[in-house]
């Protein structure tokens, strides 16, 4: 279990390799990547900036990652963040999640980026032609963490 | 007691400090009494921490409520809803 908020862009391939390696019992790896896209709610986004709370961030991951290994039967996850002002087509997030079938990892991602995107503390601040603005949550993500009730 | 105020993202932007320290005149204050306090303060402070906005509180780190206790030397932060990932 780990997480790590950064600047700095991360290497798939490399985080997967690592968590694969790990564990001579693992069976699945399930990932999932987050990536800035070029357009929100119509209008063109030029660059996607991401504050946090850092005295609270790696905890509140920490709590999601410990919530996931309570619920399902995963040998290890991990969790990137970035944050600062990244462009479309960076990446920003990256869950990685290891266990025997395939079944336990997938949930267990989804669930991770659901509760992530619901629970720890980032906010985006979009910029568009006609000026910077703040991306609002959305219900469907509060209504996607919910169904892990 | 003192209690130290974080702001983030759009509310720190509105409120013009990302976080500041509060002499207050009561030994366990709620969460709730907390925002009257800034809420009084009228402008913006009235306005996003209005009963129909939506926003976030964290006591210590911690996601917490109106009825969340405060003690001297807490951290009270209050933001927006998270949108990460």
């Amino acid at each position: 279990m780990s997480v790590r908020v950064q600047f700095e862009d991360f290497d798939v391939g490399a985080e997967i390799f690592r968590i694969r390696q790990s564990d001579k019992k693992v069976g699945a790896v399930a990932s999932f990547i987050g990536v800035v896209r070029d357009l929100n709610e119509g209008d063109e986004v030029s660059t996607l900036t991401l504050e946090h709370y850092p005295a609270m961030t790696e905890k509140a991951l920490l709590e999601i990652e410990a919530e996931a290994k309570k619920r399902w039967d995963i040998y290890d996850s991990l969790i990137v963040h970035r944050v600062g002002t990244l462009k479309p087509l960076d990446q920003i997030v990256l869950v990685v999640v290891s266990s025997a079938h395939r079944g336990e990892a997938f949930q267990a991602c989804e669930f991770l980026m659901d509760y992530l995107k619901t629970k720890a503390p980032f906010w985006k601040k979009e910029s568009t032609p006609s000026g910077d603005r703040w991306v609002d949550a959305r219900s469907t993500d509060d209504a996607a963490a919910e169904r892990w009730k | 007691m003192k209690l130290k105020l974080v702001f983030l993202a759009k509310l720190r932007e509105r409120f013009g400090a990302s976080e500041e320290i509060l002499v207050v005149d009561s030994e366990s204050p709620t969460v709730s009494d907390i925002i009257n306090l800034l809420v009084a303060r009228g402008g913006a402070w009235a306005e996003e921490l209005s009963v129909d906005r939506s926003y976030r509180i964290a006591v210590n780190q911690e996601m917490g409520g109106f009825e969340t206790l405060v003690g001297d030397g807490d951290e009270l932060a209050i933001f927006p809803p998270v949108t990460g990932g």
